[in-house]
């Protein structure tokens, strides 16, 4: 199982935005680096949730072809997506494994259930999920 | 014919349809990816019929959502 490592600030920004648009679920994209060592997030993509529901989310398609160019342009690679669960916990509900079509994604949940969010990566291939090492990476510290 | 595909340039037949780009390009599962070419979204019911011009930017685009 491949690491993904995503810098602090952008975990942050995921939290915050996903918190500004409680209680709908938030989601967008993630690109950046994968190679040898693993994946390396280097830039989330916030997309507009065209379901504007509390319990689903579609990524707007206008909005994920701009930022497919856009990864194109900084020569990042598509690492997956990642969207909120505002009263659940962060783990693929059926709908979320079932939509999973790209078993080369990532796919983040981001739980805001409780006062502390929680981050988790997952894979999800023929139905199967895994969990995947998620590292959170600050200057100071590994979460 | 010159057809670009995830933004890269690649030689095909003149006549080069649609569905045959998707088989070329293996896509997996084609039912579940919307197409756009040159930044208009094929409708899934023209996917079928669609002919590919020299000089088309191709983009295959999974669909992505779920729910909580």
């Amino acid at each position: 199982m491949s690491i993904v490592r995503i810098d602090y600030s952008l975990y942050d920004d995921i939290v915050k935005y996903a918190r500004e648009h409680l209680p709908e679920e938030a989601c967008g994209l993630i690109a950046g680096e994968d190679n040898e060592a693993g994946r390396f997030v280097k830039k989330v993509y916030f997309l507009t949730n065209v379901d504007h529901a509390e319990d689903h989310f579609t990524l707007d398609p206008k909005e994920q072809l701009e930022a497919i160019k856009d990864m194109r342009a900084n020569g990042y690679k598509p690492l997956g997506n990642w969207h909120s669960h505002p009263e659940s916990p962060s783990r693929p509900s059926e709908e979320d494994i079932r939509l999973s079509y790209d078993k080369n994604a990532s796919y983040f949940i981001l739980s805001l259930m409780a006062e502390n969010p929680v981050l988790n990566s997952f894979h999800v291939e023929d139905g199967v999920v895994t969990k995947e090492d998620l590292r959170i990476i600050s200057e100071k510290y590994y979460y | 014919m010159t057809i670009t595909v995830a933004g890269e340039k690649k030689e095909y037949q003149d006549g080069f349809t649609l569905p045959e780009l998707i088989a070329a390009e293996n896509v997996e599962m084609p039912e579940y990816v919307t197409v756009s070419i040159n930044e208009e979204f094929v409708e899934s019911d023209k996917k079928e019929s669609t002919v590919l011009k020299d000089g088309d930017t191709v983009e295959f685009l999974y669909f992505m959502g779920g729910g909580q």
